[in-house]
């Protein structure tokens, strides 16, 4: 056994040997406990997993022999899985094959006890959590828990016998929906109940006495008293659940995850059962494909991005001491428009304060409030909001013609048409009506805050509040501040940001942020290509190696030509030379079109022509050319102080644009395809941040 | 009701269904509880009663009634209600906290039995919980300058050990070693019971956190000493008084540990189908001088049976609780009872189980009821304790098994 992952916190398997009543013998319960409370859930590095060795060593040693070995967690937690901030401390094949192989190891003891072996799921059991839980013979679970595999989010695979335990223990189409659909959807949880409906558990208990009525349930099991029924799994049904893994790692990677992939494989394997034999050969298989994964660079970035996303998107970059933020007790909002409204809804669902819509005639004001009613009622029909709640924050949400009706607002936000001299002219008017502390926000994507600001009295007041479509599901919340925005209005930004329970970053008023600019660059790059002759669908197609979300002309449609092209010509204006305003963009919001494709894979008649040019590229040279444009724009970026680092241009593509953890948001892609050094002479984050070691 | 006239008012009978208690702990950082909530003791309790009695809906439930004799933390906000909200009743089942010090789970019964019979509820549950390790005796009290300034109480009055000694005072034949021997009876008494699976049936088992050693099982009590033996007795010191005659072994200790029993009106327990295992033939409770309060029993037993039209010969079995072995001695030496008499507390008391204050008298009512179960021969039995601050609480009984005189 190896020394402990540097900073380990290990998690203690605490033995005890337990009387219960009925039973002969004792029960000797193992406690996971790391000593920390439930917001520190116990993990297994090297040392958790030596303790649990030790547990069982003692155990076997332990006259007289317990009748039966049990497995729970500390309060309110199971296990979590493997201690991921240990990886980064692997630095060999041998090193990774040797964690892998411990696991199996030390779990397997569980599996193949004779001493019948008990799992009380009381709380998370994620990962490697699960994976203990299922080697031992039977599982009871608590309402409350939850259970998943994130490791294909993650880019791994269910690695210590998880691939094989679970297909076996409840079909392998319901394992596909564990393992691969419901990690690749975000990372969605299964309950406790669905968990014992699956059969993942045996019993299903309340957490009000769970461990008192699951070693009750155990007692009678061991005494014959309990039948514990599984259904058989069905062999025949393995060839159409795997097809159905194939379809969805292809939908949602694009088949860029190569540990989405060996998920699958693996799950492949398990046909052959869990006996003896076969269980060796197919924990042999999660070894290859750990010890392959660990050591790279795809998993590497994707760890790096979701420590992005844990840790770096709740503590933003630059963001001023929160004390500093006023309160925010009403919101005005500026325009009754769609957007407007989305806002609106947001403000008065996180905040629950009274929030007012101003527009300019009482038609377009009223149809505002009426989507805001209409969304909340929505809600409550769905069962997310009591009645109660809903009167409440129906009642929170007014129009009015006049600004007036700001006059005690601490924060107005404009969501008006995308024009300096009015969104100017409305910020005046807000100004005429409100204190001097209230904050004024703008909600543009492309415009000059500073500009906007810049007429005003108190031009300190003014933020960037950049949200994405659509408000209510996309995390991101680019939080600008702009030449003359003081610490308060920026803290008190950053204060909305989080109850609004987005993860905001910290950006500098420059033109269209963080998100929309490197889109539009990429965009830029590809409807180029398409101008010169590439052929559209083979433009569309030449960025799938990268498994990103969408192809680029989804993605247009998704963001609507004609924001694609106010975006577009700001930048152009702004940097003439990057960003070019393609004629096809031009021609669709001109002709009112939404998507180059008038049925998927037919390119809209009256785009005909667009990719009439002579020169067309490869796929390959498309593909180049939009990598090269990302990396120089990304340098630029930095150079200009957008972002305080990298890291924050990585996180809002990945919480803003969705784009994937293997590619580390951008930069860690960008640095291992050589592209950074090629295009700007260096790489953007050093060797071992987000990918191997050097 | 549309004439004028008014509506007959009834009473109906009240039955004692189940009861169940938690292992008793001792309080303290090495007790088995240490790591453990006291609502969380509660909880168990509720949860087991619905559990044992599954004839019963939840939401025939019309009160849960909760003691406790220190009203904070985890033993705070309406332990009634929020133990019955933890247990996870139904929200529309009402619960409240209630405090007579020791007779607190007593009071619970009689209170809620009260409501019974006068036709405001149909089944209630009712118990008591003491976590003396998170609340030791007197936690924030702050008594009023003027029971002293004006001598409305002895200053001993609010040490009960003190009080005990009072009462070696104004006894002087309840001597140490009648008080020690029969301490060493009750040790003996209830390991028989245990041995005999007389007491364990009525337990309810408790998971128990601890951050050092990981999850445990409470199944048995903590505080009894089996090998308590008279000389061993002997060589205790008297920690409330110089050369005084009360000890820890003639004394109940300080435990944590929950009590609770289900009451519902015979008929509806009928209708429902709920065993009965005893019949509430009648209460009371006295106040006496605050400096003696073990003597309180002896009042509070009188009031009782002139009320029900007992005598003391009618009464078969008695359930006192031993919070001093001084003080049962004072009630049997009024009564004429032996010291020994086979009728009182035949499974041991408080000096051997326990004695978590508020939670003790449905442990008394608990036994008596399975007592009961064995003795068709018994009619009545009778659960008496001693109250801090001067007071008696005694509860009669009658056995559904009983087979009559002939």
């Amino acid at each position: 056994m190896s020394a402990t992952f540097e900073d380990e916190v290990v998690t203690a398997a605490k033995v005890r040997y337990l009387r219960v009543p009925g039973l002969a013998g004792e029960i000797a319960l193992i406690t996971l406990d790391n000593g920390h409370d439930h917001t520190r859930p116990s993990t297994f590095g090297r040392g958790g997993l030596a303790s649990l060795d030790a547990a069982l060593d003692e155990i076997a040693a332990h006259t007289p022999a317990p009748a039966a070995i049990a497995v729970t967690g500390k309060p309110f937690v199971f296990a979590v899985g493997a201690d991921l901030s240990g990886v980064p401390s692997i630095t060999s094949a041998a090193d990774a094959r040797e964690i892998a192989e411990t696991g199996h190891r030390v779990f397997r003891r569980l599996k193949d006890s004779t001493v019948p072996t008990f799992a009380f799921v009381n709380g998370a059991a994620l990962g490697g959590g699960l994976e203990l839980a299922l080697h031992c013979h039977h599982r009871t679970i608590a309402t409350t828990a939850v259970v998943a595999f994130p490791e294909a989010f993650l880019g791994l695979v269910p690695g210590w016998g998880g691939t094989q335990l679970l297909p076996n223990l409840i079909g392998i189409d319901p394992a596909v929906t564990v393992i691969v659909e419901n990690a690749l959807a975000q990372n969605k949880v299964t309950p406790g109940p669905k968990a014992a409906e699956l059969g993942i558990a045996d019993a299903l208990f309340e957490p009000a006495d769970f461990l008192e009525r699951s070693l009750e349930w155990a007692v009678g099991v061991l005494n014959g008293d309990v039948a514990v029924s599984r259904p058989e799994v069905d062999r025949t049904a393995w060839d159409d659940a795997i097809a159905r893994a194939r379809a969805i790692v292809a939908g949602r990677t694009r088949n860029a995850s190569p540990g989405a992939l060996r998920t699958v494989d693996l799950l492949d394997l398990a046909r052959d059962g869990v006996d003896g034999e076969a269980f060796t050969a197919g924990t042999a298989a999660e070894d290859d494909a750990l010890a392959d994964l660990l050591m790279s660079d795809e998993l590497r970035a994707s760890l790096y991005a979701f420590d992005l996303v844990t840790k770096r998107a709740k503590r933003p970059a630059g963001a001023p001491d929160r004390k500093l933020a006023r309160k925010v007790t009403k919101v005005g909002v500026v325009g009754a428009g769609l957007m407007a409204s989305q806002l609106a809804l947001l403000f008065v669902r996180r905040l629950e304060v009274p929030v007012v819509l101003t527009d300019i005639d009482q038609a377009r004001v009223d149809k505002g409030v009426a989507y805001v009613h209409g969304e909340l009622d929505k809600l409550a029909v769905r069962g997310r909001l009591s009645a109660d709640k809903l009167n409440r924050l129906k009642g929170l949400v007014t129009g009015a013609l006049d600004k007036a009706a700001f006059a005690d607002a601490d924060l107005v936000i404009e969501a008006v048409f995308e024009e300096m001299s009015v969104k100017q002219q409305v910020f005046a008017e807000v100004e005429a009506v409100v204190s001097p502390e209230c904050v004024l926000a703008t909600n543009t994507s492309a415009l000059s805050v500073s500009e906007m600001a810049s007429k005003l009295e108190h031009p300190e007041r003014v933020v960037g509040l950049h949200f994405f479509n659509p408000v209510a599901v996309l995390p991101l919340l680019e939080v600008v501040r702009a030449e003359q925005t003081d610490d308060a209005a920026l803290a008190t930004a950053f204060a909305v940001g989080k109850a609004l329970r987005k993860s905001c970053v910290l950006v500098a008023d420059a033109p269209a942020f963080v998100v929309n600019r490197l889109l539009t660059r990429f965009l830029g790059e590809v409807t180029a290509a398409v101008e010169q002759g590439t052929p559209i669908a083979a433009a569309d197609r030449a960025l799938d190696p990268l498994g990103l979300p969408m192809t680029p002309f989804e993605l247009l449609t998704l963001v609507g030509p004609p924001v694609a092209l106010h975006v577009a010509e700001r930048m152009h204006e702004a940097f003439p030379d990057r960003f070019a305003v393609g004629e096809g963009l031009r021609r669709m919001v001109e002709l009112g079109k939404s998507s180059v494709y008038s049925e998927p894979g037919v390119v809209n008649a009256d785009l005909a022509g667009i990719d009439s040019g002579d020169s067309p590229l490869t796929e390959e040279q498309v593909r180049e050319r939009a990598v090269e444009a990302l990396a120089q724009e990304i340098r630029l970026m930095l150079d200009e102080g957008v972002v305080q680092a990298v890291q924050d241009i990585d996180l809002c593509m990945i919480l803003g644009a969705g784009w994937p953890f293997w590619l580390g948001g951008i930069s860690a892609y960008l640095d291992r395809a050589g592209v950074s050094e090629k295009v700007t002479g260096s790489r953007f984050l050093p060797k071992g941040v987000a990918s191997l070691p050097a | 009701m549309s004439s004028g006239e008014r509506r007959p008012r009834w009473l109906r009978e009240v039955v004692f269904v189940d009861g169940v208690r938690t292992p008793f702990g001792k309080a303290g950082p090495k007790g088995v509880y240490a790591e453990t909530r006291a609502d969380d003791l509660v909880v168990r309790v509720i949860r087991e009663l619905l559990r044992r009695n599954p004839s019963l809906p939840a939401d025939r439930v019309d009160e849960v009634a909760i003691a406790a004799t220190t009203q904070v933390g985890d033993q705070g906000l309406t332990i009634g209600r929020t133990a019955a909200l933890l247990a996870g009743l139904p929200k529309s089942v009402p619960g409240y906290a209630i405090d007579r010090m020791c007779a607190g789970a007593m009071t619970a019964v009689t209170t809620t039995a009260s409501g019974i019979a006068f036709g405001a509820y149909d089944v209630a549950i009712a118990g008591g919980v003491e976590h003396m390790g998170r609340h030791p005796m007197g936690e924030g009290a702050d008594p009023n300058p003027r029971f002293f300034s004006e001598k409305l109480v002895d200053g001993s009055a609010l040490v009960m050990g003190s009080t005990a000694e009072n009462l070696h005072d104004r006894f002087p034949h309840l001597t140490r070693e009648r008080a020690d021997a029969f301490a060493l009876a009750s040790q003996q008494k209830y390991a028989k019971a245990v041995a005999n699976g007389q007491i364990g049936p009525e337990l309810v088992t408790v998971s128990t956190r601890s951050a050092e050693q990981g999850w445990g099982l409470a199944t048995v009590d903590e505080p009894p000493r089996p090998n308590t033996s008279l000389e061993g007795l002997a060589t205790l010191k008297t920690p409330f008084r110089p050369h005084g005659n009360v000890t820890a072994g003639n004394a109940a200790g300080l435990n944590d540990g929950a009590t609770g029993c289900i009451l519902a009106a015979e008929e509806v327990a009928l209708e429902l189908g709920l065993d009965v295992g005893m019949r509430l033939v009648g209460y009371g409770f006295v106040g006496v001088e605050p400096e003696v309060m073990g003597v309180g029993p002896v009042p509070s037993t009188e009031r009782a049976l002139a009320r029900t039209g007992l005598t003391i010969e009618d009464i078969g079995l008695f359930e006192l609780n031993e919070a001093f072995a001084v003080q049962v001695l004072a009630f049997l030496d009024h009564f004429g009872i032996a010291d020994d008499d086979p009728r009182v507390n035949p499974w041991g008391g408080a000096i051997a189980v326990g004695h978590p204050l508020a939670s003790s008298g449905v442990r008394l009512m608990t036994q008596l009821s399975r007592q009961f179960a064995e003795r068709p021969d018994v009619r009545y039995g009778l659960t008496a304790m001693c109250v801090g601050l001067g007071m008696g609480a005694t509860v009669i009984w009658e056995n559904p098994n009983w087979e009559g005189t002939e």
